[in-house]
């Protein structure tokens, strides 16, 4: 299988074989106009199987959700039809309205303009609880 | 802007001085009865509420303060729709200090982010009640002249009980505490409180559905009401709610110096004949409540720059 290799935007490599849909949804490439690839269970020395996201565009991607869904993918950054940078992408401590909070009991179920915001608790167990309620989110 | 939204907020080193300083009222009330003249306290209660209200007023008032409240969401703004966020600024213009209960999980850490004055949080939803932790630790002291190497048991609803998990979390930054458990199947601890306070700390603890079998081991009895607000469903509070009754039958079984505590009210979890019992001691935790809010508010109005 062939895709064109773009000449100015991202591409978002080496992630876990099975988390390239998750996180083509949470980055909300679906409303993307510009050509997006999502590849899933590409051959690859490192990892077995791996997942990509080509995006021939410039547009804002948040790295805050690619740390949460797959800290283990890299990030390319193409201009000119070259690599210009290449990211390695850590957890953040923060994740800002990038998943809510399912507990009925918490403030922000009620309160439509609050931020759903979720702390990192556990760096090795991939551990987020929402700020307010305490509530840990299910690992992906 | 410091406020308390939970005990983890307040270091070891706090939580004495907290207790000091309601040692030193208790003993010297009269030094503490204009400590906050012309300084008002908030109280918004957006979920029914009696002793804790009433505690933090009559903190305030023996401070020499004055007090502005709200009770009840349906006669407050937040009927008409107002958020927390724009409650909380708004009150900070005629507040020194807010206390707020609120139906919903971090709801106070909302309005501590959006006051201009300390927020003290007096229970949000299930979640945290800080005061009344504080009103435990400073019973525990007095009745055992100390915090650590103590056999807690905690008997009642452990799964919905706020204070159960706010005092296992606060009595584990102590040396040498050991925790039994005794609850029916469905209101065991959470597992996720047994292992942020407890397994991660190697801190020893039994789980047991029978009370008559582990009272006599105990230093300190804490008591939980199965509370009707905690479930979705009726059916399941009603098969529950009769779980665990303390008589004096059974107290014949704890120890001379055992401590019996409840954050009240209690509906018929204790028999009120162990009222009488020289080892109960849930009433004097009531009063050490009010002690440690008037505390609090001094330690909260001072770092605000206040007094």
């Amino acid at each position: 299988m062939r895709v064109d290799a773009i000449r100015n935007g991202i591409v978002i490599d080496h992630i876990t074989a099975g988390l390239g849909r998750k996180l083509y949804n949470l980055l909300g490439l679906e409303n993307v106009s510009a050509p997006v690839a999502l590849l899933t269970n590409v051959s690859s020395a490192k990892l077995g199987r791996k997942d990509i996201i080509k995006v021939d565009a410039n547009i804002p991607v948040d790295f805050n959700v690619i740390g949460y869904v797959d800290p283990g993918a890299t990030v390319n950054i193409i201009r000119d039809g070259s690599l210009v940078e290449k990211r390695r992408i850590e957890m953040p401590e923060m994740l800002v309205n990038v998943i809510r909070c399912k507990n009925p009991r918490c403030i922000t179920s009620c309160e439509q303009e609050l931020a759903h915001k979720f702390r990192l608790t556990n760096r090795e167990k991939k551990e987020y609880r929402c700020i307010y309620c305490e509530t840990k989110v299910a690992l992906l | 802007m410091r406020s308390v939204i939970d005990v983890p907020d307040l270091t070891l080193g706090e939580l004495d001085h907290l207790m000091d300083t309601a040692e030193d009222i208790i003993a010297r009330p009269d030094r503490y009865s204009e400590a906050c003249h012309g300084k008002k306290l908030a109280t918004l209660f957006f979920e029914p509420s009696t002793r804790t209200r009433l505690s933090f007023e009559a903190a305030m008032y023996e401070l020499g303060g004055n007090v502005l409240s709200v009770t009840g969401a349906g006669t407050s703004s937040a009927a008409k729709g107002e958020s927390v966020a724009d409650t909380a600024k708004t009150v900070s213009c005629y507040a020194d200090i807010i206390a707020m209960r609120h139906p919903k999980e971090g709801a106070a850490l909302v309005a501590a982010n959006n006051a201009s004055v300390p927020v003290i949080n007096a229970g949000d939803g299930g979640h945290c009640h800080p005061t009344q932790t504080l009103a435990d630790l400073l019973t525990i002291r007095r009745e055992k002249g100390h915090l650590d190497h103590l056999r807690i048991g905690l008997c009642g609803d452990l799964k919905f009980g706020r204070t159960v998990h706010s005092l296992i979390t606060a009595m584990s930054r102590y040396d040498g505490p050991e925790f039994v458990l005794i609850s029916p199947e469905e209101l065991k601890l959470p597992g996720y409180v047994k292992n942020d306070c407890l397994r991660e700390k190697n801190i020893p603890y039994t789980e047991t559905t029978s009370l008559e079998q582990v009272i006599g081991e105990l230093d300190i009895l804490y008591m939980t009401r199965v509370q009707r607000e905690r479930f979705f469903n009726e059916e399941d509070y009603l098969r529950l709610k009769d779980s665990y009754i303390l008589t004096p039958e059974k107290m014949k079984k704890g120890r001379p110096d055992l401590c019996v505590m409840h954050p009240l009210p209690r509906v018929n979890e204790i028999s009120v004949a162990v009222d009488e019992d020289p080892r109960a001691c849930y009433f004097k935790q009531v009063l050490n409540g009010k002690y440690m809010r008037m505390a609090l508010i001094l330690m909260l109005l001072k770092e605000a720059g206040k007094l």
